[in-house]
């Protein structure tokens, strides 16, 4: 067998989400190469070689790749995956947009968010928000499978010695263009690789009173993220979001200030390490989950909090 | 401009599902069904294409079985001006259903087609991709915005960390994400109308779609329960627990 990864990068640096990929193919077992597509990206064909268990980092360094545009990736995808047993991407939103496009271009049926290996044919992903864990066989001779990345510990990034080799040709659909990206800067640590992730909920009132979670997530290094219900009231963005439809994460400590627990956000947290919830409401749901419960108003609990840390 | 929007019935997203009892699958019976929430979404805004005078018809469409219907009645309701049903008792997998839809836009030749980014019983997040790879077309999955301007979609997608902003020639497929807008109620009247609007069925034999199953599930269990821990009295004891007990924070 013979499995290929997609890296997850910025065309500078390998994001450490591809390394969850690569535990997962470990497990799976086989010969294992990494496909860096981007514009530029040498830097990061050098870092997949040097990541743990790889065998060979295939480059494709082309214009057309730069912005990781869906019709140009998938066609890349769907050429170079022909040959290989295995298509594995990390859930990343990346991977949810292009994969499914190479496995159709590849006409297999592909098995989205994986949690655990069975065998090369099966493997387990929740579905209905988490509610349920299937087990599922692809009789497809090639699977196309995006990882959870909170499911698979990161391999080491160090310790291998893939050879590099270019991949020629290009797939320049002209399908789409890129116009801009705005990518919020923070000097806190993305909400999927954090250690500590503190959340909001409704409960917080207003996007403004996210500020009270500032100086927490500032003395925790800790990454901030919210409910459904937070941001549908339009309190923060989307990509804040953590829950079934929006981020997964799993951090050692996950703080969930004012939310109540509803199924599609325990979804997307229940898997942290130690929970520690906030709530006025004591019947909260978030309260049957969380290891540490505070009934509290959040208004006085939160600069409390502050000062204690 | 045609816009042709797919709709999927699905569990409410109230009803928490369980397995069956002999773990074959998910225990399905009387429970509440509705439209899936990224559907509608992505109904609202085929709706608001047609207000804003980019549209001219939107043609609901789903691929399930007869009770379907009801959702199309939905989407009628909300707007839509027809809708047509692949109708099949099976389960179809994303890649069979996006099979099933591409066969429809092959007849109805829509400019933008519209889906949820995700149906929340499968979970998948693939079916919109597909059909775009099928018919050969641009994607723009997750869109939180919409412009159409002379034979352009301009779309804004929630990407991790932020925003992308696309361009792509129509037709095009679009997936909606949460933030793309908040889907009105159905009105009473608009609820009547939609009892006449004309509904044509279908099937994928006769479309021509080959919709054997690729992946069987096996079984389905309840994942691992997590137990409640403890409550604490106030924050000074929650930061001593943190610090002596979980030893999470130093």
């Amino acid at each position: 067998m013979s499995i290929l990864i997609v890296a997850e990068h910025d065309n500078s640096t390998l994001n450490i989400a591809t390394l969850n990929s690569v535990t997962a193919a470990g497990v799976i077992g086989g010969d294992v190469h990494i496909l860096v597509a981007g514009h530029g990206c040498s830097g990061v064909a050098d870092q997949a070689a040097a990541v743990t268990g790889v065998s060979k980092v295939l480059l494709a360094d082309s214009a057309s790749y730069a912005h990781s545009l869906a019709e140009n990736v998938a066609s890349l995808i769907a050429e170079l995956g022909a040959s290989y047993s295995h298509i594995l991407a990390t859930s990343t939103s990346n991977a949810k947009n292009i994969m499914p496009r190479a496995a159709a271009l590849l006409d297999v049926q592909a098995i989205s968010d994986i949690s655990a290996v069975v065998d090369a044919d099966t493997f387990k992903r929740p579905i209905y928000a988490g509610n349920v864990i299937a087990t599922v066989k692809s009789t497809d001779s090639i699977k196309v499978i995006l990882v959870r990345g909170t499911a698979f510990d990161a391999c080491a990034a160090d310790g291998g010695s893939a050879s590099i080799e270019s991949v020629t040709g290009d797939h320049d659909a002209g399908k789409s263009s890129f116009v801009s990206e705005e990518v919020a800067k923070s000097d806190r640590p993305e909400l999927t690789a954090a250690e500590v992730v503190i959340s909001g909920g409704r409960g917080m009132g207003s996007g403004e009173n996210f500020a009270l979670l500032d100086g927490i997530a500032d003395k925790l290094g800790a990454a901030i993220g919210a409910s459904r219900a937070a941001v549908d009231a339009g309190f923060v963005p989307n990509d804040m979001q953590v829950g079934q439809t929006g981020k997964i994460v799993a951090p050692d400590l996950y703080v969930a200030v004012g939310i109540s627990g509803a199924i599609q956000h325990l979804a997307g947290m229940k898997d942290s390490k130690v929970i520690v919830a906030i709530n006025k409401d004591e019947e909260a749901p978030i309260f049957s989950v969380a290891d540490y419960g505070l009934v509290a108003d959040l208004f006085v609990a939160l600069p409390e909090l502050d000062a204690a840390l | 401009m045609k816009v042709l929007v797919a709709v999927k019935r699905v569990v409410d997203y109230n009803v928490k599902v369980r397995p069956l009892a002999d773990g074959s699958g998910v225990d399905l019976a009387n429970v509440k069904m509705s439209i899936n929430p990224f559907c509608e979404i992505a109904v609202e805004e085929a709706v608001r294409l047609k207000e804003k005078g980019v549209a001219t018809e939107i043609v609901a469409v789903t691929v399930g079985a007869q009770q379907s219907q009801e959702q199309l009645r939905t989407a009628l309701a909300l707007g839509a001006d027809r809708a047509i049903l692949v109708s099949t008792d099976e389960t179809l997998e994303p890649l069979s259903i996006a099979k099933c839809l591409k066969a429809v836009c092959d007849s109805e030749s829509p400019d933008i087609i519209l889906l949820g980014k995700q149906a929340i019983d499968g979970d998948n997040n693939q079916t919109g991709q597909m059909l775009a790879a099928l018919m050969g077309i641009g994607q723009a999955t997750f869109a939180s915005e919409i412009v159409i301007d002379s034979g352009n979609a301009s779309v804004t997608r929630e990407v991790d960390g932020g925003l992308q902003t696309l361009t792509l020639p129509l037709p095009v497929m679009v997936t909606a994400d949460l933030r793309l807008n908040e889907p009105r109620y159905a009105s009473l009247p608009n609820i009547m109308k939609a009892k006449k609007k004309r509904l044509d069925t279908s099937t994928p034999e006769e479309l021509g779609v080959d919709v054997t199953p690729r992946v069987t599930q096996v079984g389905v269990e309840l994942p691992a329960e997590r137990s409640a821990g403890i409550k604490v009295d106030d924050v000074a004891q929650l930061v001593d627990k943190l610090k002596n007990e979980a030893k999470v924070i130093s």
